[in-house]
């Protein structure tokens, strides 16, 4: 890949909105990803390898729970903050900042929001370090859209709990030391569970053969008769509304990660639009170039606007869920059409692993589809406008 | 150790440069700002290694608005202890030598760091201004600095090649490539730099001894002109007719 050149665009001066340590996160996390990520992130797509010896480096810049207070070894940041690191880590790959959020949004932040001051002592500190690495298995090779249809479960067994079943498609599941783990009680009610790597019976055999987020590692969690302790159970909230709030955090940064995505194919694009020459002049100087790269920067500043706000809406403790699908759904499908245009505008180099782009369009195809797929937080907005159930 | 590095904030190479007030002000619109590179990556990170490795402290001086806080709090998130803004609109270099040396004169700093050159004004003349107004030993254009027993060693560019000097008190440098390597500043980094003091005092009363009269930008870069691999005795001729050159 050639050296990493990316510049942000701001055509609103939305800068103007963030603090200096808003910048200063930003500037850390852009100047560590060129640095440290940019050089091999084509050689670890190719390898379907999530390069876990970066594993240290992102804890540094903040990548790992910067929301989490200090006390618990987080970096005590607002939500605009991990918004921007979410952002530029997608900038540079979605599998990428799919680690790093996974950790922050969807393992420490059900421990940190309903464990324990035990669990949160035992476990956060670290998983912001790095020390470990953190999954969450909420969806299973029956259950993808539908979750609450689940058939993980767990029965009580006196002193413990016996976990039986299986998740799939689990993010970091190859190489985590710890799982938040959703299953169903005897009852029925889910409740959240910490796995931990050791535990006799829990497997996570690695899922190949993905033509998209193919370096963040994906696998599968498989529990045969897990004997886990009492202890291990999230006390704090129970019912499909746990997972589903983490997977709000998630979504969030997610809105604000594709958002980088869709800069970097702008900004790739733009500037192979100035430079490249046919018919003696610039192809950027062609109305029908013009046109896709008018209509990405205006997509970008509409979704820029956007998830700021909703990002203020985060801080106040104010944004609802449906607020936050709207963002992850427009957001995802703009990154993912303007990854197709700005491949276009790269003509043939734009199929190559020369330019960021094609891998940025094959990754999107994942975030348009897990935590929660296109089509369904359309519903969401659906059932929020009109109070009608269009699920089932 | 007491350090002082002076550091100062430059464009990004990034930025596109214009002027305005008929080309007598740099048009800071729009421009993105970053602490001067030779200041950063090399003056500062050598000066927390020796504190890192002999125990010390690193203070940031800047000569400038409070438009100058940003980058201070990014050298305060590298890992500097404490920052003074002398609150000041840098003008020449005289100037801001002169606000440095006011500060730093009784203040007992063993190395006075700064960059060989800002990258936007390149006079590369503030740190030997500095160390003649203090009355101390310069050493310029240093590309290692080692301190043992209160003894410095250091390398330092010269025509063709490299001389070593020692020194021994207090002493100013300027630093160039090679001194250390850029660091990314961490979480801990970037916590820990909000509550580190930033001290802001006032001008101290000094003359500009220039008056600033316009800018201009250079001219358009002209016209690429494509030999031949083949032909090179159009080169030659081109640039002996046309260029006159040779
Ligand atoms: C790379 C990757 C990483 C992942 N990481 C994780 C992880 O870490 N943890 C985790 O728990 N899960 C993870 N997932 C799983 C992801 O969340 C699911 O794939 C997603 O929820 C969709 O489920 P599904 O694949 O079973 O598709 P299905 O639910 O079978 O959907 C198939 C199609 O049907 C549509 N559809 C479904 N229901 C409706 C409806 N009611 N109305 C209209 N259309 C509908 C969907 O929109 C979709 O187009 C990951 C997935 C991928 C690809």
């Amino acid at each position: 890949m050639r050296t990493d050149l990316y510049q942000g665009h701001d055509y609103y001066l939305m800068d103007e909105l963030l603090t200096e340590e808003h910048k200063l996160v930003r500037d850390t996390a852009r100047a560590w990803v060129k640095k440290e990520v940019s050089p091999l992130i084509e050689g670890a797509w190719e390898k379907g390898e999530f390069p876990r010896h970066l594993i240290k480096g992102l804890a540094e810049i903040g990548g790992f729970g910067p929301y989490i207070p200090a006390e618990y070894g987080g970096a005590g940041l607002d939500q605009i903050a991990y918004g921007i690191i979410m952002q530029e880590l997608e900038r540079c790959d979605s599998g990428l900042r799919s680690t790093s959020s996974v950790q922050s949004s969807l393992v420490m932040y059900p421990i940190w929001k309903y464990g324990t001051e035990e669990q949160r002592q035992k476990y956060l500190p670290k998983l912001a370090s790095g020390e470990w690495i953190g999954c969450f298995g909420l969806t299973e090779p029956d259950h993808g859209s539908n979750p609450a249809g689940m058939t993980t479960n767990f029965k009580d067994a006196g002193d413990h709990y016996v976990l039986n079943g299986a998740k799939m498609w689990i993010s970091n599941a190859p190489f985590a030391q710890v799982a938040v783990v959703w299953a169903k009680n005897e009852e029925g009610r889910i409740h959240g569970i910490i796995v931990e790597r050791g535990m006799e019976g829990f497997t996570t055999p690695t899922m190949h053969g993905k033509w998209s987020l193919r370096a963040s590692d994906t696998g599968e969690l498989i529990f045969d008769n897990v004997k886990v302790p009492k202890g291990n159970l999230l006390p704090g909230r129970s019912g499909l509304g746990a997972p589903l709030s983490c997977l709000d955090s998630a979504r969030y940064g997610i809105a604000w990660g594709a958002i980088g995505a869709a800069l970097d194919c702008y900004d790739v694009a733009l500037r192979y639009s100035q430079e490249r020459q046919q018919f003696n002049k610039p192809i950027g100087a062609f109305q029908l170039q013009q046109k896709k790269l008018a209509e990405m920067i205006t997509e970008i500043t509409k979704a820029q606007l956007l998830t700021y706000r909703l990002g203020q809406l985060r801080n106040e403790g104010r944004a609802t869920s449906a607020q936050i699908s709207m963002a992850k759904r427009n957001n995802v499908n703009m990154a993912i059409q303007i990854a197709r245009e700005a491949r276009q505008i790269l003509g043939g180099m734009g199929i190559t692993n020369e330019y960021p782009i094609m891998r940025h369009m094959c990754n999107l195809e994942s975030v348009i589809t897990y935590e929660g797929t296109h089509d369904v937080h359309l519903l969401i907005t659906g059932m929020d406008i009109t109070g009608f159930d269009a699920f089932k | 150790m007491k350090i002082l590095v002076c550091i100062s904030k430059a464009p990004d190479t990034t930025s596109k440069i214009a002027f305005t007030e008929g080309n007598t002000k740099f048009d800071e619109n729009g421009v993105q700002f970053i602490v001067n590179p030779y200041d950063e990556w090399y003056a500062l990170v050598r000066a927390l290694e020796i504190k890192e490795a002999q125990g010390g402290n690193v203070t940031i001086l800047s000569v400038g608005g409070a438009d100058y806080e940003p980058i201070i709090r990014k050298a305060l998130a590298i890992g500097a202890d404490d920052a003074v803004r002398i609150d000041a609109q840098e003008s020449d270099s005289l100037y801001v030598a002169k606000q440095i040396a006011e500060y730093a004169k009784d203040k007992g700093f063993d190395i006075i760091m700064c960059g060989k050159e800002t990258i936007n004004y390149n006079g590369s003349v503030v740190p030997g201004m500095v160390a003649e107004l203090l009355d101390l030993p310069y050493i310029p254009l240093a590309v290692k600095l080692d301190v043992n027993a209160g003894v410095a060693t250091l390398e330092r560019e010269v025509n063709g090649g490299l001389e070593v000097v020692e020194v021994t008190g207090s002493f100013v440098l300027s630093a160039a490539k090679g001194m250390a390597e850029q660091r990314i500043p961490n979480m801990r980094g970037i916590m820990a730099a909000r509550t580190k003091p930033l001290q802001v005092v006032p001008a101290f009363a000094a003359e500009t001894s220039t008056k600033l009269v316009s800018y201009d930008l250079p001219p358009a870069k002209g016209a690429c002109k494509y030999i031949d691999a083949e032909q090179a005795g159009d080169l030659i001729r081109i640039l002996h007719e046309e260029a006159k050159v040779i």
